[in-house]
Protein backbone atom coordinates (compact mmCIF):
# COMPACT_ATOMS: atom_id res chain seq x y z
CA UNK A 1 0.00 0.00 0.00
CA UNK A 2 1.23 3.64 -0.86
CA UNK A 3 -1.02 6.60 -0.65
CA UNK A 4 1.45 9.05 -1.47
CA UNK A 5 1.47 10.98 -4.51
CA UNK A 6 3.85 12.79 -6.60
CA UNK A 7 3.28 16.38 -6.09
CA UNK A 8 0.62 18.97 -4.44
CA UNK A 9 -0.61 19.86 -8.36
CA UNK A 10 -1.37 15.96 -8.07
CA UNK A 11 -3.05 15.82 -4.98
CA UNK A 12 -5.68 18.50 -5.76
CA UNK A 13 -6.59 17.33 -9.52
CA UNK A 14 -9.43 15.89 -8.24
CA UNK A 15 -11.48 18.69 -6.59
CA UNK A 16 -14.07 19.67 -8.84
CA UNK A 17 -16.46 22.92 -8.70
CA UNK A 18 -18.64 23.10 -6.18
CA UNK A 19 -17.77 20.73 -3.54
CA UNK A 20 -17.49 20.86 0.30
CA UNK A 21 -13.95 21.26 0.95
CA UNK A 22 -12.50 21.01 4.96
CA UNK A 23 -9.52 23.12 5.69
CA UNK A 24 -7.60 22.15 8.99
CA UNK A 25 -5.75 24.62 10.81
CA UNK A 26 -7.02 26.80 13.52
CA UNK A 27 -5.85 30.49 12.56
CA UNK A 28 -2.38 29.20 10.83
CA UNK A 29 -1.27 26.49 13.27
CA UNK A 30 -1.99 23.65 11.21
CA UNK A 31 -3.16 25.47 8.31
CA UNK A 32 -2.52 23.03 5.08
CA UNK A 33 -1.20 26.40 3.01
CA UNK A 34 1.02 24.62 -0.05
CA UNK A 35 -2.18 22.41 -0.63
CA UNK A 36 -4.27 25.51 -0.51
CA UNK A 37 -1.91 27.23 -2.74
CA UNK A 38 -2.07 24.68 -5.12
CA UNK A 39 -5.65 24.47 -5.40
CA UNK A 40 -5.00 28.21 -6.19
CA UNK A 41 -3.03 27.40 -8.78
CA UNK A 42 -5.37 24.94 -10.70
CA UNK A 43 -8.15 27.62 -10.74
CA UNK A 44 -5.43 29.80 -12.09
CA UNK A 45 -4.72 27.33 -14.85
CA UNK A 46 -8.31 26.00 -15.56
CA UNK A 47 -10.85 28.21 -13.96
CA UNK A 48 -11.81 25.27 -12.01
CA UNK A 49 -12.67 24.30 -9.04
CA UNK A 50 -14.81 27.13 -8.10
CA UNK A 51 -18.09 27.68 -6.48
CA UNK A 52 -16.55 25.48 -2.97
CA UNK A 53 -18.39 25.48 0.09
CA UNK A 54 -15.33 25.35 3.02
CA UNK A 55 -15.12 24.52 6.01
CA UNK A 56 -12.40 26.10 8.59
CA UNK A 57 -12.37 27.30 11.90
CA UNK A 58 -11.57 30.99 10.64
CA UNK A 59 -12.07 33.10 7.42
CA UNK A 60 -8.46 33.28 6.69
CA UNK A 61 -5.65 36.42 7.77
CA UNK A 62 -4.27 38.83 5.03
CA UNK A 63 -3.74 37.06 1.62
CA UNK A 64 -1.99 34.07 1.84
CA UNK A 65 -3.76 30.32 2.65
CA UNK A 66 -7.33 30.82 2.91
CA UNK A 67 -7.64 33.87 2.50
CA UNK A 68 -6.06 33.91 -1.02
CA UNK A 69 -8.33 30.86 -1.73
CA UNK A 70 -11.44 33.45 -1.11
CA UNK A 71 -9.92 36.42 -2.52
CA UNK A 72 -9.05 34.17 -6.05
CA UNK A 73 -13.45 34.20 -6.00
CA UNK A 74 -13.29 29.92 -5.26
CA UNK A 75 -15.37 29.91 -2.48
CA UNK A 76 -19.46 30.50 -2.20
CA UNK A 77 -19.54 29.76 1.69
CA UNK A 78 -17.81 29.07 4.66
CA UNK A 79 -18.95 27.35 7.67
CA UNK A 80 -16.84 28.70 10.73
CA UNK A 81 -16.79 29.89 14.00
CA UNK A 82 -14.48 32.96 13.82
CA UNK A 83 -14.16 34.38 10.73
CA UNK A 84 -12.05 37.58 12.38
CA UNK A 85 -8.56 37.65 12.05
CA UNK A 86 -5.52 40.35 12.74
CA UNK A 87 -6.14 41.22 8.95
CA UNK A 88 -9.78 39.72 7.68
CA UNK A 89 -9.93 42.32 4.81
CA UNK A 90 -10.40 39.79 2.36
CA UNK A 91 -13.34 37.75 3.79
CA UNK A 92 -15.03 40.74 5.11
CA UNK A 93 -15.36 42.65 2.37
CA UNK A 94 -16.99 40.05 0.11
CA UNK A 95 -19.22 39.17 3.37
CA UNK A 96 -20.36 42.29 3.23
CA UNK A 97 -21.41 42.96 -0.52
CA UNK A 98 -23.17 39.72 0.08
CA UNK A 99 -21.00 38.04 -2.48
CA UNK A 100 -20.28 34.72 0.19
CA UNK A 101 -22.47 32.92 2.91
CA UNK A 102 -21.59 32.10 5.97
CA UNK A 103 -22.67 29.82 8.34
CA UNK A 104 -21.50 30.86 12.00
CA UNK A 105 -21.09 27.49 14.41
CA UNK A 106 -19.64 27.80 18.08
CA UNK A 107 -16.61 25.92 17.60
CA UNK A 108 -17.45 23.35 20.02
CA UNK A 109 -20.20 22.83 17.83
CA UNK A 110 -18.28 22.74 14.84
CA UNK A 111 -15.67 20.23 15.85
CA UNK A 112 -18.28 18.16 16.90
CA UNK A 113 -20.05 18.25 13.87
CA UNK A 114 -17.23 16.74 12.02
CA UNK A 115 -16.21 14.17 14.33
CA UNK A 116 -20.00 13.60 13.81
CA UNK A 117 -20.17 12.82 10.65
CA UNK A 118 -16.93 10.97 10.86
CA UNK A 119 -18.12 9.00 13.32
CA UNK A 120 -21.71 8.24 11.13
CA UNK A 121 -24.06 10.00 13.99
CA UNK A 122 -26.17 12.11 11.97
CA UNK A 123 -27.43 14.78 14.71
CA UNK A 124 -26.12 14.80 18.66
CA UNK A 125 -27.50 17.08 21.43
CA UNK A 126 -25.58 19.74 22.88
CA UNK A 127 -26.41 22.48 25.87
CA UNK A 128 -23.74 24.72 23.29
CA UNK A 129 -26.38 27.80 21.55
CA UNK A 130 -29.75 26.59 23.44
CA UNK A 131 -31.56 30.02 23.59
CA UNK A 132 -29.65 31.87 21.52
CA UNK A 133 -29.71 33.32 18.09
CA UNK A 134 -27.52 30.53 16.56
CA UNK A 135 -29.95 27.96 17.78
CA UNK A 136 -33.24 29.38 15.98
CA UNK A 137 -35.07 27.00 13.94
CA UNK A 138 -33.41 24.37 15.27
CA UNK A 139 -35.11 21.28 17.02
CA UNK A 140 -34.49 21.30 21.19
CA UNK A 141 -34.99 18.56 23.82
CA UNK A 142 -34.72 17.83 27.36
CA UNK A 143 -33.14 15.78 29.34
CA UNK A 144 -32.57 15.27 32.77
CA UNK A 145 -34.70 18.55 33.34
CA UNK A 146 -31.79 20.57 31.16
CA UNK A 147 -32.38 21.69 27.65
CA UNK A 148 -30.24 21.03 25.00
CA UNK A 149 -30.30 22.00 21.01
CA UNK A 150 -29.96 19.08 18.36
CA UNK A 151 -27.18 19.66 16.13
CA UNK A 152 -26.53 17.59 12.76
CA UNK A 153 -23.34 16.30 11.33
CA UNK A 154 -21.15 17.85 8.85
CA UNK A 155 -19.40 16.14 6.05
CA UNK A 156 -17.58 17.28 3.17
CA UNK A 157 -15.88 15.67 -0.43
CA UNK A 158 -12.56 16.81 0.67
CA UNK A 159 -10.26 17.36 3.49
CA UNK A 160 -7.06 19.39 3.00
CA UNK A 161 -4.98 18.66 5.94
CA UNK A 162 -1.48 19.43 7.82
CA UNK A 163 0.62 16.65 9.02
CA UNK A 164 4.29 16.32 10.93
CA UNK A 165 4.55 12.81 9.73
CA UNK A 166 3.49 10.40 7.41
CA UNK A 167 3.67 7.25 6.41
CA UNK A 168 2.79 5.73 3.39
CA UNK A 169 0.06 4.11 4.77
CA UNK A 170 -1.55 7.51 5.69
CA UNK A 171 -1.11 6.84 9.27
CA UNK A 172 -0.04 10.74 10.65
CA UNK A 173 1.24 12.35 13.96
CA UNK A 174 1.04 16.34 14.42
CA UNK A 175 3.41 18.79 15.85
CA UNK A 176 2.01 20.49 18.84
CA UNK A 177 -1.80 22.66 18.64
CA UNK A 178 -1.41 22.50 14.72
CA UNK A 179 -3.72 19.08 15.56
CA UNK A 180 -6.89 21.05 16.20
CA UNK A 181 -9.64 20.19 13.51
CA UNK A 182 -6.90 18.02 11.59
CA UNK A 183 -7.79 14.61 12.88
CA UNK A 184 -11.44 15.22 12.97
CA UNK A 185 -11.29 16.25 9.36
CA UNK A 186 -9.78 13.16 8.58
CA UNK A 187 -12.41 11.47 9.28
CA UNK A 188 -15.32 13.25 8.17
CA UNK A 189 -14.15 13.95 3.90
CA UNK A 190 -14.79 11.17 1.47
CA UNK A 191 -11.28 12.31 0.14
CA UNK A 192 -8.24 13.31 2.60
CA UNK A 193 -5.30 14.72 1.35
CA UNK A 194 -3.00 15.27 3.90
CA UNK A 195 0.51 17.49 3.41
CA UNK A 196 3.04 16.28 5.74
CA UNK A 197 6.62 17.64 6.50
CA UNK A 198 7.96 13.86 6.76
CA UNK A 199 6.81 10.87 4.84
CA UNK A 200 8.46 7.81 6.14
CA UNK A 201 7.68 3.85 5.41
CA UNK A 202 5.51 1.96 7.08
CA UNK A 203 6.30 0.99 10.26
CA UNK A 204 8.58 4.25 11.25
CA UNK A 205 5.80 5.71 13.25
CA UNK A 206 5.20 3.78 16.23
CA UNK A 207 2.08 2.51 16.53
CA UNK A 208 1.70 3.98 19.88
CA UNK A 209 1.71 7.22 18.68
CA UNK A 210 -0.50 7.30 15.67
CA UNK A 211 -2.71 10.05 16.21
CA UNK A 212 -4.85 9.25 12.81
CA UNK A 213 -5.05 5.89 11.41
CA UNK A 214 -4.34 5.52 7.76
CA UNK A 215 -7.72 4.27 7.24
CA UNK A 216 -8.52 7.96 7.40
CA UNK A 217 -6.50 9.13 4.84
CA UNK A 218 -6.63 8.83 0.89
CA UNK A 219 -3.28 10.67 -0.06
CA UNK A 220 -0.12 12.03 0.84
CA UNK A 221 2.01 14.70 -0.19
CA UNK A 222 5.46 15.59 1.40
CA UNK A 223 6.02 19.67 1.49
CA UNK A 224 9.40 19.28 3.35
CA UNK A 225 9.52 22.76 5.30
CA UNK A 226 5.59 24.33 4.96
CA UNK A 227 5.51 27.87 5.81
CA UNK A 228 3.69 29.29 8.44
CA UNK A 229 1.17 31.48 7.79
CA UNK A 230 2.02 33.92 10.57
CA UNK A 231 5.22 33.90 9.39
CA UNK A 232 4.00 35.16 5.27
CA UNK A 233 1.97 37.72 7.05
CA UNK A 234 4.39 39.30 8.79
CA UNK A 235 6.56 39.75 5.40
CA UNK A 236 2.97 41.07 4.01
CA UNK A 237 3.33 38.30 1.58
CA UNK A 238 0.07 37.43 -0.81
CA UNK A 239 -0.68 34.52 -3.29
CA UNK A 240 -0.67 34.15 -5.62
CA UNK A 241 2.66 36.64 -5.68
CA UNK A 242 2.23 40.10 -6.70
CA UNK A 243 5.27 40.89 -9.09
CA UNK A 244 6.59 43.90 -7.80
CA UNK B 1 -8.10 53.57 46.98
CA UNK B 2 -9.41 55.05 43.80
CA UNK B 3 -13.07 54.93 42.95
CA UNK B 4 -12.90 51.82 41.01
CA UNK B 5 -10.68 48.70 40.64
CA UNK B 6 -8.99 48.77 37.25
CA UNK B 7 -9.13 45.95 34.82
CA UNK B 8 -5.79 44.41 36.66
CA UNK B 9 -7.29 44.56 40.45
CA UNK B 10 -10.69 43.03 38.97
CA UNK B 11 -8.46 40.33 37.35
CA UNK B 12 -6.08 39.87 40.80
CA UNK B 13 -9.59 39.44 42.58
CA UNK B 14 -11.17 36.60 40.57
CA UNK B 15 -7.32 35.22 40.58
CA UNK B 16 -8.13 34.76 44.00
CA UNK B 17 -10.66 32.28 43.94
CA UNK B 18 -9.04 29.68 41.77
CA UNK B 19 -8.12 26.62 43.77
CA UNK B 20 -4.13 25.45 42.90
CA UNK B 21 -4.71 22.59 40.77
CA UNK B 22 -7.68 23.98 39.57
CA UNK B 23 -8.51 23.24 35.60
CA UNK B 24 -9.21 26.99 33.90
CA UNK B 25 -10.05 28.67 31.04
CA UNK B 26 -9.70 32.17 30.52
CA UNK B 27 -11.72 34.21 27.72
CA UNK B 28 -9.32 35.85 25.16
CA UNK B 29 -8.33 39.45 25.97
CA UNK B 30 -9.04 41.03 29.90
CA UNK B 31 -10.04 37.65 31.07
CA UNK B 32 -6.23 36.39 30.40
CA UNK B 33 -4.96 38.81 32.54
CA UNK B 34 -5.91 36.10 35.83
CA UNK B 35 -3.46 33.94 35.34
CA UNK B 36 -0.87 36.72 36.39
CA UNK B 37 -2.15 36.95 39.66
CA UNK B 38 -2.26 33.90 41.17
CA UNK B 39 -1.77 33.90 45.08
CA UNK B 40 1.71 31.99 45.46
CA UNK B 41 1.83 28.36 46.20
CA UNK B 42 -1.29 27.99 43.97
CA UNK B 43 -0.76 26.66 40.05
CA UNK B 44 -3.66 26.24 38.16
CA UNK B 45 -4.08 24.65 35.16
CA UNK B 46 -4.55 26.62 31.80
CA UNK B 47 -6.56 25.17 28.97
CA UNK B 48 -7.26 26.40 25.57
CA UNK B 49 -9.59 25.48 23.44
CA UNK B 50 -7.34 24.88 20.25
CA UNK B 51 -5.92 21.84 21.95
CA UNK B 52 -3.39 22.97 24.90
CA UNK B 53 -3.51 22.04 28.64
CA UNK B 54 -1.13 23.72 31.07
CA UNK B 55 -0.06 26.39 28.83
CA UNK B 56 2.23 28.87 30.49
CA UNK B 57 3.51 32.39 29.40
CA UNK B 58 4.71 34.11 25.87
CA UNK B 59 7.73 33.79 24.85
CA UNK B 60 10.28 36.20 23.86
CA UNK B 61 10.04 38.15 21.05
CA UNK B 62 11.58 36.26 18.01
CA UNK B 63 11.44 32.48 19.61
CA UNK B 64 7.98 32.37 18.87
CA UNK B 65 6.47 28.84 17.46
CA UNK B 66 3.28 29.55 15.69
CA UNK B 67 2.29 26.17 16.08
CA UNK B 68 2.12 26.53 19.61
CA UNK B 69 -0.76 29.28 20.12
CA UNK B 70 -3.44 29.83 22.34
CA UNK B 71 -7.10 30.60 21.06
CA UNK B 72 -6.44 34.36 20.89
CA UNK B 73 -3.85 33.10 18.45
CA UNK B 74 -1.09 34.32 20.83
CA UNK B 75 2.72 32.81 20.94
CA UNK B 76 2.74 30.51 24.21
CA UNK B 77 4.84 28.31 26.24
CA UNK B 78 4.24 24.78 27.55
CA UNK B 79 4.79 23.96 31.24
CA UNK B 80 6.16 20.13 32.44
CA UNK B 81 3.27 18.19 32.17
CA UNK B 82 1.27 19.93 29.27
CA UNK B 83 -0.65 17.97 26.84
CA UNK B 84 -2.04 18.05 23.40
CA UNK B 85 -5.69 17.09 21.90
CA UNK B 86 -7.47 18.13 18.98
CA UNK B 87 -10.61 20.20 19.12
CA UNK B 88 -13.15 17.24 19.94
CA UNK B 89 -11.44 16.06 23.06
CA UNK B 90 -11.08 20.16 24.00
CA UNK B 91 -14.78 20.38 23.97
CA UNK B 92 -15.60 17.41 25.39
CA UNK B 93 -13.54 19.01 28.40
CA UNK B 94 -15.69 21.95 28.32
CA UNK B 95 -18.82 20.71 27.95
CA UNK B 96 -18.38 17.11 29.73
CA UNK B 97 -18.02 19.43 32.94
CA UNK B 98 -14.29 18.81 33.20
CA UNK B 99 -13.96 22.42 33.71
CA UNK B 100 -13.74 23.75 37.44
CA UNK B 101 -13.75 27.81 35.72
CA UNK B 102 -14.43 29.38 32.99
CA UNK B 103 -13.62 33.38 33.54
CA UNK B 104 -14.98 35.46 30.44
CA UNK B 105 -15.43 38.97 29.95
CA UNK B 106 -19.38 40.25 29.29
CA UNK B 107 -21.17 42.89 27.57
CA UNK B 108 -24.43 42.64 29.74
CA UNK B 109 -25.05 40.19 32.44
CA UNK B 110 -28.75 39.45 33.73
CA UNK B 111 -29.62 38.59 37.17
CA UNK B 112 -30.92 35.11 35.96
CA UNK B 113 -27.46 34.07 34.83
CA UNK B 114 -27.95 35.30 31.50
CA UNK B 115 -24.57 36.44 29.43
CA UNK B 116 -24.30 37.97 26.30
CA UNK B 117 -20.99 38.98 25.23
CA UNK B 118 -20.33 37.88 21.57
CA UNK B 119 -22.11 40.14 19.69
CA UNK B 120 -23.46 43.70 20.18
CA UNK B 121 -25.88 43.50 17.36
CA UNK B 122 -26.44 43.03 13.67
CA UNK B 123 -24.02 44.96 11.90
CA UNK B 124 -20.56 43.89 10.37
CA UNK B 125 -19.24 40.10 10.36
CA UNK B 126 -20.87 38.07 13.45
CA UNK B 127 -17.96 35.74 15.29
CA UNK B 128 -18.50 33.30 18.23
CA UNK B 129 -15.71 31.26 18.34
CA UNK B 130 -15.56 29.35 21.64
CA UNK B 131 -17.92 31.58 23.64
CA UNK B 132 -21.09 29.78 23.46
CA UNK B 133 -19.46 26.64 24.70
CA UNK B 134 -17.63 27.67 27.42
CA UNK B 135 -20.65 28.84 29.17
CA UNK B 136 -21.63 25.67 29.43
CA UNK B 137 -20.23 23.19 31.53
CA UNK B 138 -17.47 24.67 33.19
CA UNK B 139 -18.66 23.90 37.05
CA UNK B 140 -17.98 27.62 37.79
CA UNK B 141 -18.55 30.90 34.96
CA UNK B 142 -17.56 34.05 36.63
CA UNK B 143 -17.70 37.50 34.48
CA UNK B 144 -15.20 39.67 34.97
CA UNK B 145 -15.91 43.29 33.53
CA UNK B 146 -16.40 47.26 34.54
CA UNK B 147 -18.91 47.64 36.16
CA UNK B 148 -21.14 49.90 33.88
CA UNK B 149 -20.52 50.97 30.30
CA UNK B 150 -17.61 53.41 29.03
CA UNK B 151 -21.09 55.73 28.95
CA UNK B 152 -21.91 55.06 32.37
CA UNK B 153 -25.08 52.58 31.77
CA UNK B 154 -25.34 49.52 34.08
CA UNK B 155 -23.88 46.28 32.71
CA UNK B 156 -25.35 44.26 35.30
CA UNK B 157 -29.41 44.04 34.07
CA UNK B 158 -32.51 42.88 34.58
CA UNK B 159 -32.60 40.90 31.11
CA UNK B 160 -29.89 41.17 28.66
CA UNK B 161 -30.55 43.65 25.16
CA UNK B 162 -27.57 42.37 23.03
CA UNK B 163 -27.48 39.01 21.29
CA UNK B 164 -27.03 36.14 24.26
CA UNK B 165 -23.96 34.22 24.34
CA UNK B 166 -25.92 31.33 27.04
CA UNK B 167 -29.07 31.40 29.22
CA UNK B 168 -28.65 31.23 33.30
CA UNK B 169 -24.68 30.37 32.64
CA UNK B 170 -23.59 32.77 34.84
CA UNK B 171 -22.29 32.38 38.87
CA UNK B 172 -20.57 35.07 39.81
CA UNK B 173 -19.40 38.63 38.60
CA UNK B 174 -16.26 40.33 39.83
CA UNK B 175 -16.66 44.09 38.67
CA UNK B 176 -14.42 47.05 39.14
CA UNK B 177 -17.29 47.84 42.18
CA UNK B 178 -18.31 44.59 43.67
CA UNK B 179 -18.63 41.04 43.86
CA UNK B 180 -21.80 39.93 43.08
CA UNK B 181 -22.97 35.93 43.53
CA UNK B 182 -25.99 34.73 40.62
CA UNK B 183 -28.68 32.43 43.36
CA UNK B 184 -31.92 32.14 42.12
CA UNK B 185 -32.69 34.22 39.88
CA UNK B 186 -31.09 37.18 41.84
CA UNK B 187 -27.86 39.49 42.28
CA UNK B 188 -26.66 38.18 45.59
CA UNK B 189 -24.20 41.75 46.89
CA UNK B 190 -20.62 39.60 48.17
CA UNK B 191 -18.38 42.24 48.49
CA UNK B 192 -18.08 45.90 47.42
CA UNK B 193 -15.37 49.07 47.56
CA UNK B 194 -16.01 50.55 50.69
CA UNK B 195 -15.51 53.68 49.23
CA UNK B 196 -18.95 53.10 47.73
CA UNK B 197 -22.11 52.72 49.49
CA UNK B 198 -24.82 50.85 48.83
CA UNK B 199 -26.77 53.38 47.42
CA UNK B 200 -24.61 54.57 45.07
CA UNK B 201 -23.74 50.89 44.17
CA UNK B 202 -27.66 50.03 43.51
CA UNK B 203 -28.27 52.83 41.25
CA UNK B 204 -25.07 51.98 38.86
CA UNK B 205 -26.84 47.94 39.37
CA UNK B 206 -29.70 47.28 36.75
CA UNK B 207 -31.73 45.05 38.70
CA UNK B 208 -31.94 44.61 42.63
CA UNK B 209 -28.82 43.97 44.49
CA UNK B 210 -30.05 41.53 47.37
CA UNK B 211 -28.25 42.11 50.68
CA UNK B 212 -27.45 39.19 52.66
CA UNK B 213 -26.77 40.71 56.47
CA UNK B 214 -23.14 42.49 55.95
CA UNK B 215 -21.06 43.08 52.54
CA UNK B 216 -17.58 42.47 53.24
CA UNK B 217 -15.46 45.10 51.69
CA UNK B 218 -13.89 44.40 48.43
CA UNK B 219 -9.78 44.74 49.32
CA UNK B 220 -7.42 44.53 46.69
CA UNK B 221 -3.79 45.34 46.48
CA UNK B 222 -2.86 48.54 44.31
CA UNK B 223 -1.14 46.96 40.97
Amino acid sequence: MDKTVADLATAVAGIEDGMSVMIGGFGGAGSPIELVHALIDRHLATGHPRNLTVINNNAGNGHVGLAALIETGMVAKLICSFPRSADPVVFTERYLAGEIELELVPQGTLAERIRAGGAGIPAFYTPTGFGTDLARGKAVAEFDGRSYVQERWLKADVALVKAERADRHGNLTYRAAARNFNPLMCMAATETIVQASHVVEAGAIDPEQVVTPGIFVQKVVRVANPAQEEDLNRANASYPEVAA
Amino acid sequence: MSLKLTNNQIAWRAAQDIADGAYVNLGIGFPEKVAQYQPPGRQAIFHTENGILDFGESPAPGSEDWDLINAGKKAVTLKPGAAFFHHADSFAMVRGGHLDVAILGAYEVAENGDLANWSTGPRGVPAVGGAMDLVHGAKRVAVITDHVTKDGRPKLVKRCSLPLTGVGCVTRVYTSLAVIDIEGGRFVLREKLPSVSLEELQALTGAELVVPGAIADLVVPEL
